[in-house]
């Protein structure tokens, strides 16, 4: 028997139900296949034109993607600016590609990000080097998705550190503030969250101070990825065996000292990975601020559709914003399991 | 003995509870300048315990221990001070894994005693030469063997300059054959001078190099007694039950 | 002072003065704050608002609800539909998600590269987005006169989901219910409103994917020497793996459960992007007639909590009986 035959006994008609399975499966992607082939690829519109075009064809319309995929992926950013958005995005993903790589695991990445915001602050804001001056409430799109999300895992994760301490902790005083926290937070509802902070955060400050739409929906997410946050490093911090604190207690470092030199970068390797997998939640959570009325990814996509002729193609419309999400969250998805495995490996 | 000097550990009337459960009951111990004490006992019977009140790893709820002229109490400077004199081995090396060798061996020094770098590498060489093994002060402490580590771990507890040694089990997680260049790391220094506590089952080593033994058993010390005494006319039952178990085979 | 400052138990006391003070005054600042807000926008404070009469109607509820009825009773109407749609949910997602974990394990190459493919593009794209499609699906759906009629009784159309029901209304023996077009709409049977619809499809299809790998991950968790001794006393895949491999696995994938149920309940709340009146889209109406922002996401937030901690305990109790069962 030659090799392909013996691999299919195996592994799809192993057993009379295993058969049956397979034909079942088999028919199912004979039902499903060629129509969607025929949809997506034969009967399809493609390049530019309108809504008729499409209706025309009788396909997917891709043609929608390439009518307004700038209105998707930058929203109402001015149009004639799309470079400096594009640029933005483009520096981001560099940057988080270099931060993937161990080797660049060194102080000086700390200073590259906070150069990187910087520069997307005046890239996106404009008003410097001759950049006419863009409001926040006109940016959108995939800028806005990666800076919230970049923003709040940045800002929530020394508030996240001080969270587990506290948790961790032997004074209750400090230790009841971090769990109520910790756990009040987790359990309600990031919607709920992100409402406070539009409408209740302006109710909070002096009269007369006003705060920022895209800051607020900021300061929630990054209220609400610390608690999560503080779990995670939590779970590091106990990972650590009672021996290296009593051997750190032993040589006088006192609490800080010790938390700063011996715990802490033995805990905090460990939770590597679950941070990557919390900035992949953080990445797909940042969609809700489309529910108070920031313009995202997700937003400016529904945006993009908005019109009465498009709107029958709204699947094509949310599949290519689908796709910009599923290439981010895979990659780093994979990244983590790989980092895991490479870690657990690479301990001395 | 004559003492002149006062002891340099003194415990006095200590007594520890785990919620309900007496774990040290009336200790009172002196350790004189240069002495060398080894304390056994069967297991759970506080002898651990009770060395690890002397760097305050836990804390006693009565009476008092006095470390080199220092009380130890809710003060947290007296606290710094006692542990900076007090040097302590683990039973499990407790090394940290993510620094060298020789950053271990630093990290007190330049932390804690404000030496500068080079000096503090400086000492910290010398005491590898002294535990022998001063090739591996690049590498990681996963890629010692133990008997290895527990050598840089009584190099690393000897960086701040102490005047006391606290050793609690020092051998019991090592494999048999790698028990004997930690033994003989200890005896070194015994000869050097060196006041020292040790937590051990290792009788031969205690019956050489102890000036004092004590014997431990549920929360008390039972009998405290020049090595040659104790180990041939032991004077008390439980003592003697003791013995016989663990030097019977 | 400096004797009194090196003091351990001073220090420890001092700290968590300084915390629990810290805490204080930011709350003390933002409610001073809050108040001085409010009376400048003359809105009023308290639980006051809750006895007065609601003035907006609710698109569906489990009780009788009309415009003229309380705020009170408009929220408790939002509450019962999150509860419904969570419940539904969790039952849903956990059959589904289980059949994908076992799937995913099965010996079939076909079968477990689809659940793969399943699960990793459930995942990596945002609830909310899955939720527009479906939405839109749904809302895309031929009108009642020409539905789908994919089973005997069960219709599909853009005015939602039309199930038979049964009758209890003649009498204790139940009726069954089939549903039929008469003129525009249905009559009889239960109708699943395209939003609630969308919404449980959603939540079902998104969470049981994460479901799949906490199923999976339990599975394998239990010893292959488990599966070979109980082979060898002569047991049958189906006792295998009914007898011996899920009561083990059961102690392993309780507790993530736990949290995606969990999940499933905090991300219902997505129905108001899709106009489904759940909890928060009430209090949100709420929220913009009164101006009582503080008290409607204050509610809310309790609310949530309670169920959160109502679900973590309910699921303590039974992981403990798992544990010791198997133990």
């Amino acid at each position: 028997m030659s090799r392909p035959l013996s691999w299919a006994k195996a592994n799809l008609f192993g057993s009379p139900a295993s058969s049956l399975l397979t034909v079942l499966t088999l028919a199912l992607l004979w039902q499903v296949v060629p129509p969607l082939v025929d949809w997506a690829l034969i009967g399809a519109s493609w390049g530019a034109g309108d809504p008729e075009r499409c209706r025309a064809a009788g396909g997917a319309c891709w043609t929608l993607l390439t009518e307004r995929h700038r209105l998707m992926l930058f929203g109402v950013y001015p149009y004639d600016q799309h470079w400096r958005p594009a640029l933005a995005v483009a520096l981001f993903i560099a940057l988080l590609a270099i931060s993937a790589n161990r080797r660049c695991w060194k102080p000086w990445l700390g200073g590259a990000w906070a150069l990187a915001v910087m520069i997307f602050a005046a890239l996106m804001w404009g008003g410097v080097l001759g950049l006419a001056p863009v409001e926040t409430s006109q940016w959108g799109g995939l800028p806005l998705t990666l800076v919230i999300a970049v923003l709040a895992i940045a800002v929530a994760f020394p508030f996240s550190i001080l969270l587990a301490l506290g948790r961790r902790s032997g004074l209750p005083a400090i230790r009841a503030v971090s769990v109520g926290y910790i756990e009040l937070v987790r359990g309600v509802p990031l919607v709920s969250v992100l409402f406070m902070a539009s409408v209740m955060f302006p109710l909070f400050l002096p009269e007369g101070m006003t705060i920022d739409k895209v800051l607020r929906a900021l300061v929630g997410m990054t209220l609400f990825t610390a608690a999560y946050l503080a779990e995670a490093v939590r779970g590091g911090l106990q990972a650590i065996p009672r021996g290296q604190f009593e051997a750190a207690d032993a040589l006088g470092l006192g609490y800080w000292r010790s938390m700063r030199l011996i715990i802490l970068p033995q805990a905090l390797r460990l939770v590597i990975p679950p941070i990557v997998n919390q900035f992949i939640t953080c990445f797909k959570d940042t969609s809700l601020v489309t529910i108070v009325g920031l313009y995202d990814l997700l937003a400016a996509s529904k945006a993009a559709l908005n019109d009465p002729a498009w709107r029958p193609y709204f699947v094509e419309g949310y599949l290519a914003a689908a796709l910009v999400y599923f290439c981010f969250c895979f990659f780093m998805s994979r990244y983590s399991q790989w980092l895991e495995r490479d870690l657990r490996q690479g301990n001395r | 003995m004559i003492m002149q000097d006062p002891p340099i550990v003194e415990l006095n009337g200590v007594n520890k509870w785990y919620g309900d459960f007496h774990v040290l009951k009336d200790i009172g111990l002196e350790v004189a300048r240069g002495e060398k004490v080894v304390v056994c006992g069967p297991s759970g019977s506080g002898k651990s315990t009770m060395i690890r009140c002397i760097n305050r790893l836990e804390e006693h709820q009565s009476g008092c221990i006095v470390v080199d002229g220092v009380e130890l109490g809710d003060d947290l400077k007296a606290i710094e001070a006692i542990r900076r004199r007090v040097g302590m081995v683990f039973q499990s090396f407790n090394l940290f894994p993510h620094l060298t060798v020789l950053e271990n061996l630093t990290l007190a020094p330049i932390r804690v005693a404000g030496m500068t770098p080079a000096e503090a590498a400086d000492t910290a060489m010398a005491l590898l030469e002294r535990v022998r093994i001063p090739d591996q002060a690049a590498k990681y402490p996963g890629q010692l063997s133990g008997g290895q580590q527990q050598r840089v771990a009584i190099a690393r507890a000897l960086c701040l300059k102490p005047k006391v040694m606290l050793f609690d089990e020092p051998t019991s997680a090592l494999d048999p054959e790698m028990v004997g260049e930690v033994l003989d790391v200890m005896t070194a220094l015994a000869s050097e001078g060196m006041t020292m506590i040790c937590v051990t089952h290792e009788m031969a080593f205690a019956r050489a190099v102890a000036d004092t033994m004590v014997f431990m058993d549920e929360g008390r010390v039972v009998e405290v007694a020049k090595p040659a005494l104790f180990f041939d006319h032991p004077a008390n039952e439980r003592t003697r039950r003791f013995l016989g178990k663990i030097i019977g085979h | 002072m400096a004797s009194l400052w090196s003091n351990l138990r001073f220090r420890g006391l001092l700290y968590q003065v300084l915390v629990v003070g810290a805490v204080v005054a930011l709350g003390g600042w933002l409610v001073h704050n809050t108040l001085v807000n409010l009376a400048a926008r003359g809105i009023a404070t308290g639980l006051g608002f809750l006895g007065r009469e609601a003035g907006f109607d609710i698109s569906e509820s489990v009780i009788a609800f009309s415009p003229s009825d309380t705020y009170a009773r408009a929220l408790l109407v939002g509450l019962l539909n999150t509860l419904v749609v969570s419940g539904l949910g969790i039952v849903s997602a956990t059959v589904l998600g289980t059949l994908i974990g076992v799937a995913r394990l099965s010996g079939n190459w076909l079968v477990g590269r689809l659940s793969t493919v399943y699960i990793e593009s459930i995942r990596n794209v945002p609830l909310l987005l899955q939720l527009f499609v479906w939405y839109g699906v749904v809302t895309s759906l031929p009108v009642a006169r020409l539905a789908l009629h994919p089973l005997p009784g069960v219709f599909l159309s853009n005015r939602g989901l039309v199930i038979p029901g049964l009758d209890w209304s003649q009498g204790w023996l139940p009726i069954l219910d089939i549903p039929h077009l008469a003129g525009f709409n249905f009559v009889g049977g239960l109708t699943l409103s395209p939003e609630f619809a969308a919404l449980l499809a959603g939540l079902t299809v998104y969470t049981a994917a994460f479901i799949a790998e906490i199923v999976r991950a339990g599975i394998l968790a239990v010893p292959k020497g488990q599966t070979e001794a109980a082979l060898s006393l002569g047991l049958s895949r189906g006792q295998i793996l009914r007898l011996v491999i899920l009561p083990q696995a059961l102690r392993v994938i309780v507790p993530p459960l736990t949290s995606q149920y969990l999940n499933i309940a905090k991300n219902s709340p997505l129905a108001i992007a899709i106009g489904y009146p759940d909890l928060v889209a009430v209090s949100n109406t709420a929220i913009n007639q009164t101006g009582q922002a503080v008290e409607g996401v204050a509610l809310v937030m309790v609310v949530f909590l309670g169920i959160s901690l109502a679900l973590s305990a309910l699921m303590n109790w039974y992981n403990k009986r798992v544990a010791l069962v198997t133990r």
